[in-house]
């Protein structure tokens, strides 16, 4: 199972938390500081697992940010990268080519990406099509809404003059 | 309007924030941002929420506290339009854990929307409910997601079934409710569906027996058919990685088999043709075909024995560890420790290659191959592993210098073949990182060193050696002082010479430089101090020579800004200069140590007396730490002479309290003489002394004697209680009494001694076969660190072998074990295992210790595993 999942900047800046487990306020910043401690410092030809508190972190390096997800000991490291590429690549797809830029200003959009991949910090879908297609259809549902929105207040903009 | 909730954009706030310099600038904006979107949320302005929420989120991930919002997210979720929903249910997620009561308001709305039309609302309310949900919204919601597992469609089951997962494991008893739905989850053709089903079933079978033997017996046949036509499936560009379809189904279907398999031979035979399959022809040049295989491997380790497919396994592991990647190292050195109790043969002979590993620069690596070498090792292989891990650890880095120092003198205790071996390893390891050898290690030293009577004259040269080359190691230099102490006269004299050591020539003056040092140099620390000193008047009696010298030395500490080194430093003159006549008798060599006592009592088969024999002014905490202190004990009731209580009162109480206090620790014939005693103190002290030569078992006349010495000070405390004074005599001897004693003394010493309020022993856990005591003691002045200690008992008339003990506790407690006494329990009570642990409670005196543990063994060659909660704890731990 995965625990958490943390986006961190080249500078520790975080963009992106998701709490699968209870953790409160204050450990969460304490986590995030201890990680990016450890994880930011190790070099670059180094495996990609930091082991941490009876858990285990699985970091890769994308460009400027690190995506890092905790998991238990006995769960599958090489399977948890493959998952952080499959994240990776949807959100190219969803931004065309993703840069650390997009995430931040359409930090919401890169949570809902995530929603539709685990669930309960499990995997929930192995086809990118698939999440690419829920995601695109939620985002129309949004957009059908706000013009809806609008046109019903310019009506009744135009009705008040 | 509200001046500031006219509000900027959530763009507009995010590069506002990031174009602060500073955190200080950082933090004006944001607090500006947060004072509007609270009087955003005061004036229930409905445009806005939306992106108040939003904006929130950003603050959270800064690190800020955005508790305020929490209730706006409620509202968002139960407004009726799909983006309000879509926003507010994010927040919930990141703003709220499942701790927090808020959480139960939102209940309500989340049954409406798992009950919606629109199934993104739908979806979105499982994903909610799937990532945060408290035990009691499981409970309310499961008939919900239960309907939702057989719902049209296919996305809104996979998400059900995900949360069901976390339904389970919130409510373990809600489990039988969901087999059947989703043993029928396994036969979707959608892998979406099917890969979340694959995992449900996994996690029921995990809490619940039932579900465990529903799918061995129905559906194992599908899961290999499912996982055959996966293997074989052709391309599939919609779940192809590189080359190989679906690497994640192939791992969650690897995972399911491996439950199912472990334990049932017959389950285990139905999978080893695909099992087979699956390792040789997996591709492996990629990372996915790297994981698939890594989880086969687990999978064909876990289930009942092939031999073929496990030599399959260990030569797929070999070539993991000849790989190149990092990666694939560290998990084949992973899977190594779980294959070493299958095959250990196998193992070993990737022996050099792991050692290899130790030495690598990748800090995850080292740690995991140090952990593998420290279980290849044996009695045969023993000493060039500790050669190789010795030498690596002249060049290692400093962080991993602890770790590494600590498996080195584990395993040099574990399987040392002879007495001369350890002594030569451990003071290697002493000169090398003696700074990070923990202090039970150099006591053990000391110990075997004690008992190794031949081998005194070449331990104390080798000392001496060791400490003119790495004089900065703190307990290298306390073995020496201790060990020059004692035998320094062995030193000097060349005594006992081995055939394997050099000549060297020691003077006198050479050995008391030595602790001269020790004592003066900057960095040692009191206790290095306090042996130095002990040392030293040790040496005024075996080199008389040099006594004037030493009493310098003595002397030049009675400045002390320390009490204990100074009241010490004064007393030790005093005998140098005024007490001749039984000096010699007071610095007499050390009884020799009974190790079988020492290892009992490490072991904690009598805590309460390894608490007491801390001496009153050193702050260890062990029991070897006796040879030191046990002489600063006695030397420091010689100060009764000093003091200002007339000397022959003194004796008078002394004799007193001998007469009752003694009498229930032993019957020797040194009692009656001391009745008789002429009336000054320093006879009767010598009395004392004579009490103390004729030692049967040194360790409880050590005790003994100590006592004896501490009692001139409860007699000037009892003057004024004499009640007190009988209830003592009351007491048997023992920790009680002792206790007392030391109690009626620590507003004279600086240093407050550890022994901490006792708590009674419970029965942790008890079965047919077995049974757990735990022994508690805190340490004073730390109340949040309880030691335990473990002892576990076989009931059965069975002998266990590989006995583990693993023990976990909640989040607001920190544990550490420390290694079991040993893996072996003797049938029928016929002794026991102890086991050290160490729990921090954070939230001390808030709430108490909770622990859940696990106890694997095998007895009569079959594994067994029993599993017990812990909530008897006593209350204020």
């Amino acid at each position: 199972m995965i625990h958490f999942v943390l986006l961190i900047s080249r500078q520790g800046k975080v963009r992106l938390t998701k709490w699968y487990s209870p953790y409160s306020q204050k450990e969460r910043t304490k986590v995030i500081r201890e990680l990016s401690g450890v994880i930011l410092t190790r070099g670059p030809k180094l495996c990609n697992f930091v082991e941490w508190k009876g858990y285990k972190v699985v970091y890769k390096r994308y460009a400027s940010l690190y995506f890092c997800m905790c998991i238990d000991q006995e769960d599958n490291e090489l399977e948890i990268l493959e998952i952080i590429h499959h994240y990776v690549e949807i959100l190219d797809r969803y931004f065309g080519s993703v840069c650390e830029l997009d995430l931040i200003f359409n930090f919401h959009k890169a949570y809902y990406i995530l929603d539709e991949l685990l669930i309960a910090g499990e995997l929930q879908e192995p086809s990118k099509k698939t999440v690419a297609r829920l995601i695109s259809a939620q985002d129309s549902l949004v957009e059908t809404a706000k013009e809806q929105r609008s046109t019903i207040s310019n009506i009744i903009a135009q009705a008040t003059k | 309007m509200n001046p500031f909730s006219s509000g900027t954009r959530l763009r507009d706030m995010i590069r506002a924030i990031r174009a602060c310099k500073t955190a200080a600038e950082e933090r004006a904006v944001v607090r500006k941002e947060c004072a509007a979107i609270r009087s955003s949320i005061n004036e229930n302005d409905h445009d806005y929420r939306h992106r108040n929420i939003a904006k929130l989120m950003f603050i959270h991930m800064l690190g800020y506290p955005t508790h305020f919002g929490q209730m706006e997210c409620l509202k968002l979720i139960a407004s009726a339009e799909f983006p309000e929903k879509r926003i507010g249910y994010l927040g919930l997620m990141l703003l709220l854990d499942e701790r927090q009561e808020v959480l139960m308001l939102v209940t309500n709305s989340l049954k409406q929307d798992l009950n919606h039309a629109n199934q993104y609302i739908v979806g979105l309310a499982l994903c909610a409910l799937g990532n945060i949900c408290s035990a009691e919204m499981a409970r309310d919601l499961a008939p919900e997601v239960e309907r939702l597992l057989q719902f049209r469609d296919p996305n809104t089951r996979k998400k059900a079934a995900l949360c069901a997962i976390r339904i389970i494991k919130k409510v373990p008893d809600l489990a039988e409710n969901f087999i059947n739905p989703a043993a029928a989850l396994l036969k979707e053709k959608h892998h979406g569906v099917l890969i979340t089903g694959v995992q449900l079933c996994t996690d029921l079978c995990k809490v619940s027996a039932e579900a465990l033997e529903y799918c061995r017996k129905k559906c194992t046949g599908g899961l290999v058919r499912t996982l055959k036509d996966v293997a074989n499936s052709p391309y599939a560009p919609e779940y192809d990685i590189a080359g190989i379809t679906d690497p994640f189904l192939h791992i969650r279907l690897l995972r399911l088999l491996h439950v199912l398999g472990q334990g049932d031979a017959d389950v285990s035979d139905l999978m080893n043709d695909i099992l087979a399959q699956v390792a040789t022809k997996t591709e492996t040049n990629k990372n996915a075909g790297n994981a698939i295989l890594y989880e086969c491997v687990e999978t064909i380790m876990s289930i009942e024995d092939n031999g073929g497919l496990r030599v399959l396994a260990i030569n797929i592991l070999g070539r993991f560890l000849s790989n190149r990647d990092n990666n694939i190292r560290y998990v084949a050195l992973n899977m190594l420790m779980k294959a070493i109790t299958v095959d250990t043969q196998a193992v070993q002979r990737h022996r050099a290659t792991i050692v290899e590993c130790v030495k690598d620069s990748d800090a995850s690596i080292r740690k995991r191959a140090l952990e593998l070498v420290y279980l290849l090792v044996n009695e045969s292989n023993v000493k060039p592993l500790t050669k190789e891990l010795i030498e690596y650890l002249e060049r290692s880095d400093q962080e991993f210098k602890g770790d590494l120092t600590a498996k080195i003198c584990s395993i040099i205790a574990k399987f040392s073949p002879e007495k001369i071996w350890y002594i030569d390893q451990m003071l290697k390891v002493l000169s090398e990182a003696g700074n990070f050898v923990k202090d039970e290690v150099w006591h053990a030293l000391i110990v075997v060193i004690s008992n190794a009577s031949d081998l005194h004259g070449y331990t104390v040269r080798a000392l001496y050696r060791a400490f003119q080359t790495s004089a900065e190691q703190e307990t290298l230099v306390r073995v020496a002082v201790w060990c020059i102490g004692e035998y320094g006269d062995l030193l000097v004299k060349n005594v006992g010479v081995l055939d394997i050591e050099d000549p060297i020539t020691v003077t006198e003056s050479d050995a008391v430089d030595v602790v001269e040092v020790a004592i003066k140099h900057h960095t040692s620390d009191l206790t290095t101090k306090a042996m130095s000193l002990i040392a030293l008047l040790k040496l005024s009696s075996r080199f008389p020579s040099s006594s004037e010298r030493i009493q310098d030395i003595i002397i030049q500490n009675r400045g002390s800004l320390v009490l204990e080194l100074q009241q010490r430093s004064i007393e030790f003159n005093s005998v140098i200069e005024k007490h001749h006549n039984i000096r010699s008798a007071l610095v007499e060599r050390m009884p020799v140590l009974d190790e079988a006592t020492f290892i009992g009592r490490r072991a904690g088969s009598t805590p309460a007396t390894v608490s007491t024999s801390n001496g009153p002014s050193l702050n260890l905490p062990n029991g070897v730490t006796k040879p030191p202190a046990a002489p600063l004990v006695d030397l420091l009731d010689l100060s009764s002479d000093d003091a200002p209580a007339p000397s022959s009162s003194g004796a008078d109480f002394l004799q007193d309290l001998l007469g009752v206090d003694l009498s229930p620790a032993s019957k020797q014939p040194g009692i009656s003489g001391t009745n008789q005693a002429p009336r000054t103190g320093t006879d009767v002290l010598l009395d004392l002394l004579s009490i103390e030569t004729p030692p049967a078992s040194p360790i409880t006349d050590i005790l003994s004697s100590s006592q004896v010495y501490k009692s001139p000070h409860a007699s000037l405390e009892g003057l004024s209680s004499p009640s007190a004074l009988s209830t003592r005599a009351a007491t048997p001897a023992g920790a009680a009494p002792m206790m007392d004693l030391l109690d009626g003394f620590v507003p004279n010493s600086p240093i407050s001694e550890d022994n901490g309020p006792v708590y009674p022993s419970i029965v942790a856990f008890e079965s047919s076969s077995l049974r757990i005591m735990f022994n508690f003691s805190k340490a004073r002045g730390n109340p949040q660190t309880t030691s335990i200690q473990a002892t576990f008992t076989n009931l059965s008339p069975n002998v266990y072998t590989d006995f583990i003990f693993q023990a976990a506790v909640p989040k607001f407690l920190q544990l550490h074990l420390d290694p079991a006494s040993s893996n072996t329990l003797p049938a029928g009570g016929n002794g026991s295992i102890t086991q050290n642990l160490r729990v921090i409670n954070s939230q001390h005196g808030k709430k108490s210790l909770v622990m859940r543990m696990r106890i694997a063994y095998k007895s009569n060659d079959e594994d067994i595993l029993e599993e017990g909660q812990v909530s008897n704890f006593p209350r204020g731990l």
